[in-house]
Order: structure tokens, then C-alpha cells, then sequence
């Protein structure tokens, strides 16, 4: 720990007194509670949170400009590696732009294919989030519970697509590969089992002594200051307001009569029942998705380069991925602006640090669920440098 | 915690969820995309694989009738086993073999 000026670096928060010293904690980029480098500096007063100022950069692959660089088409592997656990996502989200860009017509399957593994995605990143959380607040027994029942939901990514993570089904105008009969009938009975797991778990979450106490009050993120924050997703879901990209009905969200899940407690409590209750919402969308998926083509193959710009948004785990995409007729693209659901967070997660004690830190960050490699794109810029 | 305890009953007299990995070998899910192989015989040097890879892994030498494939660049995306139009590449259940180093696996066709 080091003494330092705070008149010296911008802060957030309206209780620094320019005129004290206050000690300075470091936390990252390498802690055990992170599973990627952030770096944030504490600005404590004994063991409450002054300030919080954030650094990040330590792992920026430059993505944007290689998605310049490539063959519009092969972006489509480029983008799916900006986030491992919400790859397929991004895969589909940079597919939508260039078709709409391209005026390409997707078939009603192929959507509804999209809607399904988008889904399975989501279940398999908040089930890892889940155990993670319970790791971080010390219940190791619900991690290990919890990550062996994720295991069905890769067993069924491999043997719909090869992979456990990286579906690569992804194409420019459809799908690459399709589900059939028998593969639907393991869909259903696998995630059967999983909701009768999760079911078997539901107690754990909603009435644990051990979770209320470490979560409950932690991390208060009000509603005006959410949406003047720009928190998305379960965060800003966690505090009472109904924003989920999903509502746009893109894909086939729009038959599946999809209702967002909201919690009023404004707390790292309510952010994590968020997460619990999108995944049981997440096998019934599946499910409801195969009741209604038509029999046709899965592919409408168009070659046409990508000639005028589009904007995009769509609903991640973590919550809305918004892309840019510009094109002016060659196989390169001119731009590709990719804002994902971690930077719109940050803000609110240093607004919600401040005022806590130092032993709530792992708690409070992990709620937001930080995925900081897909964030590396932004720079904070302090004022006075 | 007491609510987790029924799970961790049920947990304690039934079989484990893992493997022991280096003595038992999980058995690979029908359909796993894992590394790839050439059959020369077929091959005929057209670039199709090259064009199509994303992550640029795989150089084909037409002259002397040579492929180069890199498995610690490939994606195993399987583009190439698709728009291969011989049919000459196939995949496997390996996902990664272990390596020192970056290796480089050349196919060549035997004259």
C-alpha cells in the first residue's frame, strides 16, 4: 500500500476529500478471485471504498482492426474468438450485420437454429457464472454441484457441432449444420435432466443463509443510476428495469413469447437470481423454439460484398452486444465497431463498489459478471494528463 | 448450506462425475471435430483448403505437389473438409496432440 494524492486522478465518487491522503489498494491484474486481468486501484479509508479507479489494456488483441484486415468472410472466426463463453453470439451477431447489409434472407429454420444454440449459450456461461460466484463467496461444494451439471450442456454442444465451446456453426445466410430427430429427442431429454438439477438446486439459491449473507445490500445499483450508467443485462435487470435486447424479437425471439426476468432488489442478491432464473427460462425458450421449428433450408448462400453500414444489437449473457459494420463493395470491411456487454458495466461496477468494505469486493465485482477480454477495446481517459 | 446437504448425500453414494484422465481415456462424442489428414492420392493441388481457412493454417505448394498444415493454428472448423471438392481431407477424433514445439505437418504426394 502507498499514500497517494487523490486531487491528482479523476474519481466518481462525491466523498474523496481533495485535501486527505487516503491508501491506495491494488487489486489485479492477477488475483484469484478474477478469471482475467482487470486492475482496479482501491482508494480506501481504513476498509471502506473511496474511490475506484480502473485500468485495463492487459489483454487487447486488437480485434477491430484485424476484423479490417481479413476477408469480410473469415471475420466470422475472428469475431466468435473476442469471448470464449459467448462466442457463438458474436459469430451470429456479426452474420446478422452482414446480412443485412447484403439484403440476404434467412430461412425461418436457420433462425430458429440460431435462437437455440444462442440459448444453450447463455446456459452454459450463466452455469459457469453461477459456480464461479458460489467459488468466490466460498461455497465450494455448489461450484463443483453446479459445473458438473454444465457438463450436459457441452456434451450436447459437442454433439451437435464437434466442439464443447466453439459451436463454428456460423454462416453468412443461415447455419452450417442442423439438428435432427434424434438429436432433438437427446435436446430434450438432456435438458430434461438438467431443469430437474437445477430444480433440485433452487433452494440453495433462494433460501441459503450462508449466499443471503454474503450478497443481501451488497453492491446497491439503484434504477436511475443503472440507466444513467448504461448498465446492461442481468445488471440492469438485477435492478428492476426491463431492458433485454431479446424484447426487439431478432431471430425468433419474437414467436417465443419472451417475457425478460426482473428482480426489484437493486443487489449482487438479485443480480444472481437474475442469472438462476434465466437459465430455467433459457431451457423453456430452447424447448419452445423446437416445438415450433419448421422442416426447410437452413442456407441462403449470398456472395454479394457488404457495400453501406449497419448498427446491431443483441442479447448476450452478459448483456447487449452492439456492432457496427461498414463496408464500401471490396471483401474488406472499412470498419467494424464492436461494443460489448462488460464495458457498459464498468461504470456501474465502480459506482456500486463505492461505499462497501474491502471483504465485499469479490462479491460486488463478480455480480456484474466481468468478461474483460472482450471489453478490451476502451480507454478510460483521466482528465488532468 | 444445510440445503445443499441432501445434494452432497446423494453426491457421496454415487459413482464420480470424473475420469482419471491419463490412465482412462474419455470416449470421443460421435461427430468431434478434431485434427486433420490429407490423402495425396486424391488431392489435386486446386487451393480450395487454402482459400477457405480462416486462421491461414494450411499452404499448398501445387509445384511440388506439397501441403503444409499447422495443427496448433488450426480451428478445426472443418471449412476445408467442406469445400474440398476431392474429398481428400478427413478429420479425426484428436483434438490436440501434445507437442514441444509449433509443429508443421507436410503431406506430400509420393512420385
Amino acid at each position: 500500500m502507498k499514500l497517494i494524492d487523490v486531487g491528482d486522478v479523476i474519481g466518481m465518487s462525491e466523498n474523496v476529500n481533495t485535501n486527505k491522503k487516503y491508501s491506495v489498494l491494488p487489486f489485479g491484474p492477477q488475483h484469484p478471485v478474477l478469471p482475467e486481468p482487470i486492475h482496479l486501484k482501491f482508494i480506501v479509508d481504513e476498509e471502506k471504498i473511496i474511490d475506484v479507479l480502473p485500468n485495463l489494456g492487459y489483454v487487447h488483441r486488437g480485434i477491430e482492426r484485424g476484423c479490417e484486415l481479413n476477408d469480410y468472410k473469415r471475420n466470422i472466426w475472428l469475431t466468435e474468438r473476442i469471448c470464449g463463453i459467448c462466442n457463438y453470439i458474436h459469430g451470429a451477431t456479426y452474420c446478422a450485420a452482414i446480412e443485412k447489409i447484403t439484403d440476404t434472407e434467412v430461412p425461418v429454420r436457420a433462425k430458429y437454429l440460431r435462437t437455440i444454440w444462442g440459448e444453450l449459450g447463455r446456459l452454459q456461461s450463466h452455469l459457469l457464472w453461477l459456480g464461479l460466484f458460489a467459488d468466490a463467496i466460498g461455497f465450494e461444494s455448489l461450484f463443483m454441484q453446479i459445473w458438473r451439471d454444465r457438463e450436459i450442456v457441452l456434451t450436447l454442444n459437442e454433439k451437435t457441432n464437434g466442439h464443447r465451446i466453439h459451436l463454428a456453426t456460423n454462416m453468412i445466410g443461415g447455419a452450417r449444420k442442423d439438428i435432427d430427430d434424434s438429436l432433438e429427442n437427446e435436446y430434450k431429454k438432456d435438458l430434461n435432466l438438467l431443469r430437474k438439477k437445477m430444480d433440485a438446486l433452487k433452494p440453495v439459491f433462494y433460501k441459503d443463509s450462508a449466499i443471503k449473507q454474503k450478497c443481501e445490500g451488497k453492491g446497491i445499483l439503484s434504477k436511475n443510476k443503472a440507466r444513467f450508467l448504461g448498465a446492461t443485462g442481468p445488471t440492469i435487470r438485477g435492478s428492476g428495469l426491463k431492458e433485454d435486447a431479446r424484447l426487439t424479437g431478432y431471430e425468433a425471439y419474437g414467436q417465443l413469447d419472451f417475457k425478460p426476468v426482473v428482480y426489484e432488489g437493486e443487489d449482487s442478491y438479485s443480480r444472481m437470481l437474475v442469472r438462476f432464473d434465466e437459465v430455467l427460462q433459457s431451457i423453456d425458450l430452447i424447448e419452445k423454439a423446437f416445438d415450433q421449428m419448421p422442416e426447410g433450408p437452413i442456407l441462403n448462400k449470398n456472395d454479394k460484398f457488404p457495400m453501406g453500414h449497419t448498427v446491431i444489437r443483441t442479447e448476450q449473457p452478459r448483456g447487449e452486444v452492439f456492432y457496427y459494420v461498414e463496408g464500401n463493395g471490396t471483401n474488406k470491411l472499412t470498419r467494424c465497431k464492436i461494443r460489448t456487454p462488460t464495458a457498459s458495466n464498468i461504470p456501474a461496477l465502480i459506482n456500486m463498489l463505492i461505499g462497501y468494505e474491502v471483504s465485499d469486493i469479490p462479491t460486488i465485482v463478480h455480480s456484474i459478471d466481468p468478461c474483460i477480454s472482450c471489453t478490451e477495446r476502451i480507454v478510460y481517459v483521466r482528465r488532468n494528463e | 448450506m444445510p440445503k445443499m446437504l441432501k445434494e452432497v448425500i446423494k453426491n457421496l453414494l454415487s459413482p464420480p462425475a470424473t475420469v482419471n484422465y491419463p490412465f482412462v481415456k474419455p470416449t470421443p462424442v460421435p461427430g468431434t471435430r478434431g485434427a486433420l489428414n490429407w490423402d495425396m492420392s486424391r488431392c489435386d493441388q486446386c487451393q480450395d483448403c487454402e482459400r477457405v481457412c480462416p486462421s491461414v493454417a494450411i499452404k499448398v505448394y501445387p509445384e511440388e505437389k506439397k501441403i503444409e498444415y499447422q495443427p496448433f493454428k488450426c480451428l478445426f472448423c472443418y471449412l476445408c473438409i467442406e469445400n474440398c471438392m476431392q474429398q481428400a481431407i478427413s478429420g479425426s477424433d484428436i483434438v490436440a496432440e501434445p507437442a514441444y514445439t509449433k509443429i508443421v505437418k507436410v503431406f506430400k504426394t509420393e512420385t
